[in-house]
């Protein structure tokens, strides 16, 4: 008689909580992939689609399907890291077909060269390239991601990318690299 | 609120936490007065010589500027303006090393003085009482003072507030050891500072007005008690000698007891701190309608023969403030390869690269130490040991941090846990790194990591605007691509109507589609009967002449097969053509290629007759394009190939270039078709990549 009477309670208080969890699962259901999101936050948002994706928020999506986390090469190793830890697994070396400089650097349109033909601001996925056809086209530095995807498309080869200069504002104290200069 | 009063009355002081006695070393310089020095033959003055924004240049190279004249005007707020030091002429305008830790360069305005020293006109002010609060304001702006300091805040902003000010507290406290600047400043200047504080008084209004002196500066204390006396309001506050008294948080800690909070500013407790310096400045900017052309230096050290406090211009090179407290040159060389120069006081200043940096705004102090007063100035290597874990570090911490969880965090450049630490509230002491038994130079760490952490945030900030740049650009082509297919639709829609409407165009157009249509019909058929003729018999085609309407029917049947051959004949030569057009065609691309370099240099020459004639300019220029871009399409297709070719170039042999060549181009038209396949689909094959 006692082992039906637990039985039942405990059959009961299952079915509760199986209930709870159930209508849990349906009333506070999240829409979105709470873990791209997370993933999008940490990728650098250059849109520059080395990784072989159109932009972040597709390689995030792509890395939480299992896409290897080393291919955001303007990330570099502190977004791998910052990936290996999210996703819980190793931190991998940066993708061998990458670049391993990714000192800032933006777009600059060699002016007396341009021709205007648009194609620069076609393939910008920020839209930091100010011109129209048939007339010289320019960069907005203070917008350009630095991704690299104008260059290719330029016919006369009137895109370089520049490292930013090193200001007063963006410079790093290194106390190894203060010159001391002698005085005479 | 009275009770602090009367504390302070009584001279009974809170205390903050920490702190360091390091010695003084103030006698060095306290003794003598300030030294009027001649004008310097040059003067450099950096366009941005305090935290905001540098204003527009107002001159060029060439002008000849007056004493006082503004050279730069501000239109921002936050930009406060520069003035000639002197009269002279601007000699050049471009990048100079300036007084930072970075000894980068920044655009300074170079001033060939003339020695005239000749005035702008000014218009002295005599009638205080009637200037309105924002005539004030606006004479504190224009005559450039921002927080002399050391911060270098625009003063204009921090006096102009609407917030009530129960605690005005003119800060006097010069803590830093070596320094004697506002010291004797105070000593001499005393009435001119009382009546700079009783304008400040003015614009804010407060219940009282606190000047915190150190007790180690007897005479100043005296002085200004002496200009002080006839006002209540003002109280002179003598507070322990303790370093860093003259940090903004611990003073107020000190005086009124009340702690500012982590993040928030002093004016929201209702309490302003200004420099006794810039006290000063206010009294020249409205007295006198002087701009800040000048401030005081402590010109210290035991390599100086002559260490004193000196006016000196700004812009002044600290070479010239060097040699005019007697910087024995040759003594300088012989100690060593170098003479370290500090820019600051020892705790908290940075080692010059150079020694023509110019004196700015909120320069107070130039520390020559002699090898044996400061033996770590000298050293390249830094005698850094492991932490031990002391603590003393978090017991001297005058903002009551962990200096040395911060130090392991920075070293791990652990920044989101350096931020939970609060590093943002070191003030850069260096008292952590003054009682390190260790010899950590721990400040340096916190500096190098809290410009880290500013340029993560800058990019933040940046990633954020791409971000969003990105999705509206997204967003706006699928607008666009909708509002192009809705047009296409529509356009189609009013076609189809326009058609079945009864005007007479609309039946005409009927009519000639019909026609049309019986055409390709009758060539179907047609064709139709060609083909069969090929493989049926005659009688059939004849029988489907018969069916066909528009067959000619006198046409005789060995003509059509004559037409049937000479179709065949065509196709086949056609085919023919074709097999040897795409056998050649590689070769062509391949002297295309070695044609190259002429075509450059075909681009290189127009280039340089259209510089001849003015008029072929546009066509000349369009031709270079055009080459360019031809050539740029030439060398890139190879180029594209060249890595996933390499194998099989290996394999070819050397002499085959034309081959390679060619290889590769078909390559990379084969990769291009490819891409183009995969970028139609959502999600591209990693294998194929």
């Amino acid at each position: 008689m006692n082992i039906l009477l637990a039985i039942a309670v405990l059959g009961s208080i299952a079915a509760l909580f199986g209930a709870l969890l159930g209508f849990a699962s349906i009333r506070f259901k999240v829409d979105a992939d709470p873990i791209v999101e997370q993933l999008d936050a940490l990728l650098p948002q250059t849109q520059c689609g080395q990784c072989g994706y159109p932009g972040c928020k597709p390689y995030a999506q792509a890395v939480a399907d299992g896409e290897a986390i080393n291919k955001c090469a303007p990330g570099g190793e502190d977004t791998i890291k910052k990936i290996a830890d999210l996703m819980g697994v190793e931190v991998l070396p940066l993708d061998d077909n990458h670049e391993t400089d990714n000192r800032p650097k933006v777009a600059f349109i060699i002016e007396e060269d341009c021709i205007g033909c648009t194609k620069c601001i076609q393939a910008c996925p920020v839209d930091a390239i100010l011109g129209a056809a048939k007339q010289m086209h320019t960069i907005i530095i203070d917008e350009c991601t630095g991704c690299d995807l104008c260059v290719a498309p330029c016919p006369v080869d009137c895109i370089e990318m520049r490292v930013l200069p090193e200001t007063i504002q963006n410079w790093q104290w290194d106390l190894t690299n203060i010159p001391v200069k002698q005085l005479d | 609120m009275e009770s602090i009063i009367e504390r302070i009355t009584r001279g009974h002081f809170w205390t903050f936490h920490g702190g360091v006695h390091p010695p003084e070393q103030k006698k060095l310089t306290s003794a003598t007065p300030i030294k009027q020095l001649s004008l310097p033959k040059q003067l450099i003055l950096p366009l941005q010589q305090h935290i905001g924004r540098e204003g527009k240049l107002l001159v060029e190279v060439g002008d000849k500027v007056l004493k006082g004249q503004a050279l730069t005007s501000s239109e921002n707020p936050m930009a406060v303006p520069i003035h000639a030091s002197t009269s002279g002429i601007v000699s050049a305008i471009k990048n100079s090393i300036i007084a930072h830790p970075s000894g980068l360069q920044s655009l300074c305005i170079f001033i060939d003085v003339d020695g005239k020293d000749t005035w702008i006109e000014r218009e002295p002010c005599t009638d205080i009482d009637n200037l309105s609060q924002l005539d004030l304001i606006k004479k504190i702006a224009d005559a450039g003072i921002a927080g002399m300091g050391g911060a270098g805040f625009p003063t204009h902003i921090k006096v102009n507030n609407n917030e009530p000010v129960n605690f005005l507290i003119i800060n006097g406290a010069e803590c830093e050891p070596y320094i004697t600047a506002d010291d004797l400043l105070m000593q001499e200047q005393s009435e001119k500072i009382v009546s700079g504080i009783k304008l400040l008084e003015k614009l804010l209004t407060p219940s009282f007005i606190l000047i915190a002196i150190e007790d180690n500066k007897p005479n100043a204390i005296k002085a200004l008690q002496d200009a002080t006396s006839t006002f209540d309001r003002i109280k002179v506050c003598v507070v322990p000698t303790k370093y860093p008294t003259g940090g903004e948080k611990q003073l107020i800690k000190i005086l009124t007891g009340q702690e500012i909070k982590s993040g928030s500013l002093p004016i929201h407790a209702g309490i302003v701190m200004q420099n006794i310096a810039t006290c000063f400045a206010i009294y020249d900017a409205v007295f006198n309608d002087t701009p800040l052309l000048k401030r005081v230096v402590t010109v210290t050290g035991q390599a100086l023969t002559e260490p004193q406090n000196v006016w000196a211009l700004l812009g002044t090179p600290v070479n010239f403030l060097l040699n005019a407290c007697g910087a024995q040159r040759q003594q300088l060389t012989d100690q060593q390869n170098h003479q370290a120069v500090i820019m600051g006081g020892p705790m908290m200043g940075y080692s010059l690269s150079t020694d023509i940096v110019p004196i700015i705004k909120t320069s107070n102090c130039i520390l020559v130490p002699s090898k044996e007063e400061m033996p770590s100035a000298f050293s390249d290597k830094s005698n850094e040991v492991e932490c031990i874990r002391c603590g003393q570090c978090s017991d001297v911490c005058p903002s009551q941090l962990l200096p040395q969880e911060l130090q392991w965090s920075a070293k791990a450049k652990d920044y989101p846990q350096l931020e939970k630490l609060n590093l943002s509230d070191c003030i850069d002491c260096g008292a952590c790194a003054y009682v390190c038994p260790s010899q950590i130079p721990l400040v340096q760490y916190y500096r190098i990591a809290k410009a880290e952490i500013r340029t993560l945030h800058q990019f933040e900030v940046k990633a954020d605007k791409a971000k969003v740049r990105f999705e509206a650009r997204k967003l706006r082509l699928e607008k666009e691509k909708l509002a192009r297919e809705e047009k296409h639709k529509k356009a189609a829609a009013a076609r189809k109507a326009a058609m079945n409407k009864n005007t007479p165009e609309a039946t005409g157009a009927k009519s000639a589609v019909a026609a049309a249509l019986a055409r390709v019909k009758a060539k179907k058929a047609k064709d139709k009967l060609t083909d069969s003729v090929a493989e049926t018999q005659p009688e059939t085609t004849k029988e489907l002449k018969a069916k066909t309407p528009l067959s000619n029917q006198e046409t005789p049947i060995s003509d059509e097969k004559d037409q049937v051959k000479a179709a065949i004949a065509r196709a086949k030569a056609k085919r023919l053509a074709k097999t040897q057009a795409s056998q050649s065609s590689d070769k062509v691309i391949a002297t295309d290629l070695e044609e190259l370099p002429s075509i450059n240099e075909q681009a290189q020459a127009t280039i340089e007759t259209s510089s001849d004639k003015p008029q072929n300019d546009k066509k000349a220029k369009i031709a270079a394009a055009i080459a360019k871009a031809k050539a740029k399409k030439l060398s890139q297709a190879p180029h594209q190939k060249s890595n996933e070719n390499q194998q099989e170039t290996k394999t070819s042999p050397k002499d085959d270039k034309k081959a390679k060549i060619a290889l590769a181009i078909a390559k990379a038209k084969a990769k291009k078709q490819q891409q183009e396949q995969l970028s139609t689909l959502i999600k591209p094959e990693n294998e194929s990549t």
